[in-house]
């Protein structure tokens, strides 16, 4: 009888420790793989940039849930949602300049129709945003630098042209040059200079600015 | 709420009951399930009437949306998951969010799940399927599976201040694929049909989908609840156990000697139950009125 009731006791208690054990396992199997699947779409590509007011990507990645509402409101269709299978976290939203840039409307609705503190409320005034800054990446293909024509058209493409871009001139060998050159405390890295860009590969690009930026001494710490 | 609830005195005498009433017509048979899939399917008309029509009474997804331009709703189950990945949260996400749980609470958590989830036609097409196939049952995980999934996305949300789980639930993925471009999303739809069908009977929606264990939560004390309320005439046919997506939380409302309300936050509020019983045993009950007439009936003092 003893003997009896002991078995069933340790029955009952291997199947509390099997379940146990296989719940424990398969939770922190699914655990892992979300948190490596996440680690890999926090990673987001170079091109793809945030909407206006976005917070740090670690952060906005806490506080969008993806709803869209911004990629309504957007009045030129900028924004668009990642789908499952893009490489950045499903369903956030983002642009890419060359494709269709920001036109950095003047009341922001897509931060408006933001229901979460993804989109910072208190960005207010378009020309503050920080999406990205603009960077000449094509010093050998840009036809203004390379002396091929002088082309404006980045320049040409800046909503806020004088302020954030200017055609520096040059001379070099007897021969004048305009060359592009971004001030990024003015920059808001909205892409019209990309989009614009004449050369088949823009010769300007916006980066994300965590990309760009220098903090000095910090590589020397 | 489909059919009269009868005074005790009126009552079949219990056990004894054994005459089958004539089976329902198809359409009765069916008036829940027609009714639900309009819901499903209406609802994401909604949402597409904007994208399609140029008619924006609804905009975003089932993650948040504002609808006629001024009512602000968000799924709380996110707006929790958000609070704990960053801290805080808007007060739009909250009054939204504060609005679908008061919904879902005063319907029934679940009413999530049967009523809009679109998985839910998924799963149930995998079932449809599976039942055409004889299927034996396969992997049965333990009831509280879906607990600990649930556990795991707040707990992964506070460690990694991202909201995780949005990277892959299907629940959201789906509909936001259906309403904003699928991209490879329907391999997600596919893999939970399959998951369905070939894995597990009832395996996402019944065992695994911490949405719907979150709206379970909700809905422990929602007053809109299924009663077995003719008990005595149940004819010990099946039918309601055979159609339940969640059976055990029919057993001690029908089989027990307790109240006859189906408790059990598990219990979607999908009305099958109500389809297919040829003896009107099941009626939806305001359940605190009920459980107080109830209570009535034992002690008459």
């Amino acid at each position: 009888m003893s003997a009896r009731r002991r078995t069933e006791f340790s029955a009952d208690r291997r199947r509390f420790l099997t379940q146990g054990a296989q719940a424990a396992g398969s939770v922190s199997l699914v655990g892992f793989l979300l948190g490596a699947y996440g680690e890999q779409a926090a990673s987001t590509p170079v091109a793809a940039l945030r909407p206006p007011g976005a917070l740090a990507e670690d952060e906005f990645l806490g506080a969008c849930v993806r709803c869209g509402l911004c990629v309504r409101d957007c009045p030129y269709d900028t924004l668009r949602l990642a789908r499952f299978g893009e490489p950045l976290a499903t369903g956030t939203p983002y642009f890419v300049a060359r494709d269709i840039p920001c036109e950095m409307c003047e009341d922001i609705p897509c931060v408006k129709a933001c229901p979460t503190p993804a989109l910072d409320k208190s960005l207010t005034d378009i020309r503050a945003a920080d999406m990205g800054v603009a960077v000449v990446t094509g010093t050998d293909t840009c036809y203004s630098i390379t002396g091929v024509a002088h082309c404006v058209g980045c320049y040409e493409a800046c909503p806020i042209k004088d302020d954030a871009i200017t055609m520096e001139m040059k001379q070099e060998h007897g021969k004048v040059f305009f060359v592009p050159t971004v001030h990024r405390e003015h920059c808001t890295g909205c892409g019209k200079c990309e989009a614009d860009c004449l050369y088949p590969e823009a010769a300007i690009k916006v980066l994300p600015r965590a990309l760009v930026r220098h903090d000095i001494g910090q590589h020397l710490a | 709420m489909t059919s009269a609830s009868t005074s005790p005195e009126q009552r079949a005498p219990g056990p004894t009951a054994t005459r089958r009433t004539t089976r329902r017509s198809w359409w009765l048979r069916q008036r829940f399930l027609l009714a639900r899939r309009t819901a499903q399917f209406g609802l994401l008309g909604l949402f597409l009437l904007g994208p399609l029509a140029g008619i924006w009474w609804a905009k975003g997804n089932l993650a948040a949306s504002t609808w006629f331009g001024v009512i602000p709703l968000s799924d709380p189950f996110i707006v929790v998951q958000s609070l704990l990945a960053l801290g805080h949260v808007t007060l739009t996400a909250l009054v939204g969010a504060l609005l679908i749980g008061a919904f879902y609470w005063l319907v029934g958590g679940r009413v999530f799940c049967s009523w809009v989830c679109p998985v839910n036609i998924i799963t149930d097409a995998a079932h449809w399927c599976r039942e055409r196939l004889r299927l034996p049952p396969g992997w049965r995980p333990q009831r509280n599976l879906r607990h600990y999934l649930l556990a795991m996305c707040l707990v992964s949300a506070a460690l990694t201040g991202t909201i995780a789980w949005e990277l892959v639930n299907p629940v959201t993925l789906v509909q936001r694929g259906l309403v904003f471009g699928v991209g490879l999303g329907w391999t997600v739809m596919l893999a939970v049909f399959l998951f369905d069908l070939l894995v597990s009977r009832r395996g996402w929606c019944g065992h695994l989908c911490p949405v719907g264990a979150f709206y379970g939560l909700v809905g422990r004390t929602s007053p809109l609840r299924v009663a077995a309320d003719r008990r005595e005439a149940c004819t010990d046919c099946g039918d309601c156990f055979a159609v339940c997506p969640e059976p055990h939380v029919i057993t001690p409302a029908l089989r027990g000697s307790g109240s006859r309300l189906v408790l059990a936050g598990d219990c979607t509020n999908c009305g099958r139950c109500l389809d297919v019983c040829d003896d009107d045993v099941f009626r939806f009950a305001e359940r605190y009125t009920y459980a107080a007439r109830e209570r009535d009936r034992v002690a008459p003092d």
